[in-house]
């Protein structure tokens, strides 16, 4: 080997050395959450407050999530995911306990929202966000007072053709069993089949199932009326005034992401600063703005943009019944889609 | 020596088919040979349930029933596939010869503009119909100003949008094709058969057609196999109201959480689309040994 060689290898291990050092010193976090999901105003908040070096990967749907952390080979230290996949992913062994009710912060968080069904005593995940499903329609086109679901799944003249629902069969069936007061993640044959006769009848006043565009479709009139989520709603509302989101008698279905852990995350330590951080909620209102959705802290609501934090469509009457949809069975989940294939055949 | 080197040179294309096409072929394969996991995925034991469920679901009684909706699914795809092959093959076929009349300067032009579509994202180009055909479009709005309507047509989310959508992503894989066997026709073949008092039609029909059909073959393939899978046009332009094969295997993929079903139909799928190409191969070969 000649001399420069030797000098020039003996340079690059040391660059090594240190590069690592310096990784090691201020510590690294990586995020893999939903796109477009993460604030970027936020991560540099946080890196310029702790040090932390972030990272960010993002993910299209909770199916892609859960086969990532599967596989194994992933590396994240926080993973944000839907309330009925927490559970699936703790059942699973996916994520470890960090026993959230520990975390500093922990009791800014709104006390409806601590101590979840879908995960009692908080030990695996912190709320990220939240929204509901329920329909939206244009006042102007129909203009008497709704109240109930029944005006879409039912609808009168004025709004027969001009429906649009979702296109994923579980969020379907969800909102239809509310409808039908019936209990989620049904394998009962006769709410099966009411299911499925009320789908049927409905279809032919519907114009399309996709859950894509909606709120170019609701602004443009090209549907009067949408099941739709909270968040979208909003937006379409933004666009043209005569929307307005129903928070029917017979209630609605809610969702919450999650901030969890997965189980070889190899920097929990700054995983947990970060939802400390988060539960701030100065930090809270930060990433609020930027999703869009409300979040579950106390006081956020001050530090996030107003036409956000004010809209009708996440301020529902406190009465409101909402159902948190939890992840079903194999035999739900076989018929739903039974339903799902008969009505589209 | 010649041999090495013929296998060498062969080896990219064939690992490339090897990697890419046969194992997640025989992956669909075992796959749809499995059981379903709860939450997607499959796991052991080996079962054909999947392919007894293309005919015989359970219903909400949990009693094994025949079911025609799966072959509803499949026929209205076939037959929405074959109409979207015949109407490439309509508008190809003259498009491709005027292409081959023209100069060759010209030719190349108009090649690039059959070939621009490719160059925009499919999605992209499919959204755009929606665009265009839905009620506060730009056609109704056309139609409306001219006040030829009071009421838009409905022209999305219907069978016939579906097509259409079909027809315009498919159809430049007709046109080239016919157009590189045209392009090799002699025309003095063509001037042969006026001298000797063909009329126009049985030009076309003893000389034109015969030589373009190995072109018509590849197109035909290239069109309707892609067409019988498509999701992408169903899904937007369709809106979803009636499954095609290609949603169908999307939705068990996802929501459904059965993959061994929704690898059945795919392996069922290739499976016809692979003998199809078989059998055009051996009439290709049988009528090259014909002609020799």
């Amino acid at each position: 080997m000649t001399r420069f060689a030797k000098l020039l290898l003996g340079a690059a291990l040391g660059l090594a050395v240190a590069a690592q050092a310096q990784a090691q010193s201020k510590g690294e976090l990586h995020i893999y959450n939903w796109t477009d999901y993460t604030s970027p105003e936020l991560v540099k908040k946080f890196s310029e407050e702790t040090g932390i070096k972030v990272t960010v990967d993002t993910y299209d749907s909770n199916e892609t999530l859960l086969a990532k952390l599967k596989s194994g080979a992933a590396g994240y230290d926080i993973a944000v995911a839907s309330h009925d996949f927490v559970q699936i992913l703790s059942r699973e062994g996916l994520i470890q306990k960090i026993h959230a009710a520990k975390l500093q912060g922990y009791g800014n968080m709104e006390t409806r929202w601590q101590n979840p069904a879908w995960d009692p005593g908080n030990e695996y995940s912190i709320p990220y966000d939240w929204g509901t499903t329920s329909f939206g329609y244009d006042t102007a086109v129909y203009t008497k007072p709704v109240d109930s679901l029944k005006t879409f799944y039912e609808p009168p003249a004025e709004l027969k053709g001009k429906i649009g629902m979702f296109g994923s069969p579980t969020e379907v069936m969800s909102l239809a069993l509310v409808y039908l007061g019936k209990p989620q993640c049904n394998s009962n044959p006769a709410d099966l089949k009411a299911v499925s006769a009320l789908l049927e009848k409905q279809k032919p006043f519907v114009k399309l199932y996709n859950s894509d565009g909606i709120q170019d479709r609701m602004a443009a009139g090209e549907t009067v009326a949408h099941q739709v989520w909270s968040g979208d709603f909003r937006r379409a509302r933004a666009q043209k005034a005569s929307l307005k989101f129903l928070f029917a008698k017979e209630g609605g279905i809610a969702w919450m992401d999650n901030m969890v852990v997965p189980t070889h995350a190899p920097n929990v330590e700054n995983a947990k600063l970060f939802m400390e951080f988060l539960l701030k909620p100065e930090n809270s209102g930060l990433h609020s703005t930027f999703s869009g959705y409300p979040t579950a802290v106390k006081g956020a609501e001050k530090f996030t943009d107003q036409a956000v934090a004010t809209a009708p469509e996440y301020l529902p009457p406190k009465d409101w019944k909402y159902t948190f949809a939890p992840s079903c069975d194999e035999k739900a989940i076989r018929a739903y889609d039974r339903i799902w294939t008969k009505l589209r055949q | 020596m010649n041999r090495l080197r013929s296998l060498l040179l062969l080896a990219p294309s064939m690992l490339t088919i090897g990697i890419f096409m046969a194992v997640p072929m025989l992956v669909a394969l075992a796959y749809s040979f499995m059981t379903s996991s709860p939450y997607g995925g499959v796991q052991m034991p080996f079962s054909v349930g999947a392919y007894v469920q293309m005919l015989y679901d359970e219903d909400f009684d949990g009693v094994q029933v025949f079911t025609p909706d799966y072959l509803m699914i499949i026929l209205r795809s076939v037959v929405l596939a074959g109409l979207t092959t015949l109407a490439c093959l309509a508008v190809a076929f003259p498009a491709a010869w005027f292409i081959v009349c023209r100069p060759p300067r010209q030719r190349q032009l108009l090649l690039f503009l059959v070939s621009l579509p490719f160059w925009i994202n499919t999605l992209i180009r499919t959204y755009c119909w929606v665009l265009l055909l839905r009620d506060e479009g730009l056609i109704n709005h056309l139609f409306e100003g001219a006040g030829a309507i009071d009421e838009p047509l409905p022209l999305l989310y219907n069978d016939g949008a579906i097509l259409l959508g079909l027809i315009y992503t498919f159809l430049p894989f007709m046109v080239l094709p016919i157009y590189s066997t045209l392009e090799r026709v002699d025309h003095r073949l063509i001037e042969a058969a006026y001298d000797l008092y063909a009329s126009r039609r049985l030009v076309f029909r003893r000389i034109l057609w015969p030589l373009a059909r190995p072109g018509v073959a590849a197109g035909a393939l290239l069109v309707f196999a892609p067409a019988l899978g498509s999701f992408l046009a169903p899904d937007l332009l369709g809106g979803g109201r009636k499954l095609l094969i290609g949603s169908l295997i999307q939705l068990e993929f996802t929501s459904g959480r059965n993959w061994p079903f929704g690898s059945a139909i795919a392996v069922l799928v290739s499976a016809a689309v692979l003998i199809a190409m078989l059998v055009q191969a051996r009439r290709g070969r049988s009528a090259a040994e014909l002609a020799a």
